[in-house]
C-alpha cells in the first residue's frame, strides 16, 4: 500500500494554486491519474519521485516513509527507488539504446535483467542505435525499459503514449499492461485520454482544480450509459467526388474509409483534410468476439 | 641577428595551456552552479565572472600587482613572491579568461533539458555520476569553445602581463610583450615576423573551433 498526502502551494505570477493531493495506492495495481491539462498530475508524480518537494503531508510506500513535513524526512529521489516514464523520452543522447540500459544498473554484472527486457519490450534490433536515431515509439518503449532495470517498487509515466500516433499507442499500451502483470507492478500512469484510462487502469483518480474530485474503478469517468443516443464520430476528409449530381465524400475514421453521400450545398464548405462530424440516427451495436481480441507476448 | 627569437613563443603557449586547464577545473563546477543555482547571490558571482570582458586589462593587473606585493599580507602570509613571475601570469590570465571558459559551458548546460539530469536521479545516480557521465559528454562543443576560446585569449593577452609579468626573458616575457618590446627598440621586422606568427595561428584555432561545431567537418567527411 501507497500512502500519499501531499500539499502544496504554486505562485505563478499573480495566480496562487493549491494542490492537495490525499490517496492510498494498492500494491499490484495500476492506478491512473485522470485530469484536464494544468490541475497538477505531473506535480504529484514529482512529488512522489522527490524531484518536486511537497510544502507538508506525508507519503509512505510499504512502511518505509519517503516524506514527511512534520519530521522532516525528505528521501533523496535517488534512493526512492521509483521508475520514471516521463512525456518526453529522456533519453541520454550520447550513450546508446544498450549503453541507457545499463546506466541504470547498480551492479554492472547484473545484465541478465537487461537481455530480459530486451526480449519483452522487443529492443533486440535497436540495441546499438543511438537515441537519436530512433522513432518516438521506439524511443518511448528504450524509457520504459530503462525505468525497469532497477526493479522499482513504483512505476511511474507521465502521459507517455500522448506524441504518439494512435496505432502506436494502443502497441506501447499493450506492451505496459504486459509488463505490469508480469512484474506485479505497482503501477502510476496519468493521462487525459479516457479510452486509454478505460483500457489501461484498475482504478481511476479523477483530479481537478488541485484536488481528488472521484475515486474508483474506470467506469466512473463516464456518465450512466444511455441508449438511443445519435451516434456521433469525428474523421477526416479525403476525397470529394462527383458522379452527375451527387457526391461522394471518403471521410477516414481511424483506418477505416467511409462513404458519404452529401447533396451539392453542403459540399461547397468542404475542402480535403477538413475534420468532420459524423451523426446517424440509427444507431443498434451488435457485439462480435474478436478473435485476437487480447494481446499476446 | 636573429629575427625571431622562439622563447617567447614557447612561454606563451606554455601559459595558454596551463592556464586553459586550471580554468578547466575550475570553470566546470562554477558554470555548474550558475546555471542550475536559484540563489539570490547569483547575480553578483555572474558580474564578478564576467568583469573582465569590460574591464582595462591593466585594472585587473594593478590590483594583482599590489596582491602579489611583497609587502602585502596575503603574500608574506603565504610566502610567495607572485609578482614578475610565471605563477602570477597564470592566476592573472586564469582571472582575465575566466569568462571565455564559463560562459560557453554554463549556456551548454542551461540548453541541456531538465528531464536528463531528472531521468538520472531517477535511475539512482548521484549529482557527480550525472555530470560526469551524462551532462559533460553532451555538452562537448560548449566545452570545446570554451577550451579554445581561453586558449586563445591567452594568447593575445598584454595588458594584464604587462602590469604584473614585466618583460623577463624565459619567465614572463611572452609573444605579445616581445612585439611590444621589437616596436620600442624600431625592429619592425621582428615584431611583424611575431604579429604574423600570432595572427596565423589564432586564426587557425578559431577557424577549427568553427568547423568543427558547425558540424562542417562531419558533412566534408560524409560527402
Amino acid at each position: 500500500m501507497i500512502k500519499i498526502d501531499l500539499h502544496k502551494k504554486f505562485n505563478e505570477g499573480n495566480i496562487g494554486f493549491e494542490l492537495h493531493f490525499e490517496a492510498n495506492l494498492l500494491t499490484g495495481k495500476l492506478t491512473t491519474l485522470y485530469g484536464n491539462s494544468g490541475v497538477g498530475k505531473t506535480s504529484v508524480l514529482r512529488m512522489i519521485a522527490g524531484l518536486l518537494t511537497p510544502d507538508q503531508g506525508h507519503l509512505q510506500i510499504n512502511e518505509i516513509v519517503w516524506f514527511n513535513g512534520k519530521q522532516k524526512i525528505n528521501v533523496k529521489p535517488q534512493n526512492r527507488n521509483v521508475g520514471f516514464v516521463f512525456q518526453e523520452p529522456a533519453l541520454f543522447p550520447n550513450l546508446t539504446v544498450k549503453e541507457n540500459l545499463m546506466y541504470a544498473l547498480d551492479d554492472k554484472t547484473q545484465n541478465a535483467r537487461i537481455s530480459e527486457l530486451v526480449e519483452l519490450i522487443e529492443l533486440g534490433d535497436l540495441i546499438n542505435q543511438k537515441p537519436n536515431t530512433l522513432s518516438g515509439g521506439q524511443k518511448q518503449r528504450v524509457a520504459l525499459a530503462r525505468a525497469l532495470v532497477r526493479k522499482p517498487s513504483l512505476l511511474m509515466l507521465d502521459e507517455p503514449f500522448s506524441s504518439l500516433d494512435q496505432a502506436m499507442k494502443s502497441k506501447l499500451q499493450d506492451y505496459v499492461l504486459a509488463i505490469h502483470k508480469e512484474y506485479s507492478l505497482t503501477t502510476l500512469l496519468v493521462s487525459h485520454d479516457k479510452g486509454e484510462v478505460f483500457k489501461m487502469s484498475d482504478e481511476v483518480i479523477i483530479i481537478e482544480n488541485g484536488k481528488i474530485d472521484k475515486q474508483g474503478n474506470p467506469s466512473i469517468l463516464f456518465d450512466s450509459p444511455k441508449q438511443d443516443i445519435p451516434f456521433q464520430v469525428t474523421g477526416e476528409v479525403i476525397q470529394i467526388q462527383k458522379k452527375n449530381t451527387k457526391h461522394t465524400i471518403s471521410v477516414l475514421i481511424g483506418n477505416t474509409l467511409i462513404n458519404v453521400e452529401a447533396q451539392e450545398q453542403e459540399v461547397l464548405e468542404l475542402t480535403i483534410g477538413c475534420k468532420v462530424l459524423l451523426t446517424s440516427n440509427k444507431f443498434n451495436p451488435e457485439i462480435q468476439i474478436l478473435k485476437n481480441g487480447s494481446p499476446k507476448f | 641577428m636573429q629575427l625571431l627569437e622562439w622563447q617567447p613563443i614557447i612561454l606563451t603557449f606554455k601559459l595558454a595551456s596551463v592556464t586553459t586547464v586550471v580554468l578547466l577545473v575550475i570553470s566546470i563546477p562554477l558554470a555548474y552552479w550558475l546555471a542550475y543555482s536559484r540563489t539570490r547571490f547569483k547575480p553578483i558571482i555572474e558580474t564578478l565572472v564576467s568583469m573582465p570582458l569590460v574591464l582595462p586589462p591593466t585594472v585587473l593587473g594593478f590590483y594583482l600587482l599590489l596582491m602579489f606585493s611583497p609587502n602585502n599580507n596575503i603574500s608574506q602570509w603565504l610566502g610567495l613572491n607572485l609578482a614578475f613571475s610565471f605563477t602570477g601570469l597564470v592566476i592573472g590570465s586564469v582571472l582575465y579568461s575566466l569568462p571565455f571558459m564559463v560562459h560557453p559551458i554554463q549556456s551548454g548546460f542551461s540548453h541541456l533539458p531538465a528531464s536528463l539530469t531528472e531521468a538520472s536521479f531517477m535511475l539512482g545516480k548521484s549529482k557527480t555520476t550525472t555530470l560526469f557521465k551524462i551532462l559533460l559528454p553532451n555538452i562537448k562543443p560548449a566545452l570545446l569553445t570554451g577550451i579554445v576560446l581561453s586558449f586563445a585569449h591567452t594568447i593575445g593577452e598584454f595588458g594584464v602581463v604587462l602590469m604584473i609579468g614585466g618583460n623577463i626573458p624565459g619567465q614572463t616575457k611572452v609573444a605579445s610583450i616581445a612585439i611590444y618590446d621589437e616596436v620600442e627598440s624600431l625592429n619592425y621586422a621582428a615584431a611583424h615576423a611575431y604579429s604574423f606568427l600570432l595572427f596565423g595561428i589564432s586564426f587557425i584555432t578559431l577557424f577549427g573551433v568553427y568547423l568543427i561545431n558547425g558540424g562542417y567537418m562531419k558533412r566534408m567527411f560524409n560527402d
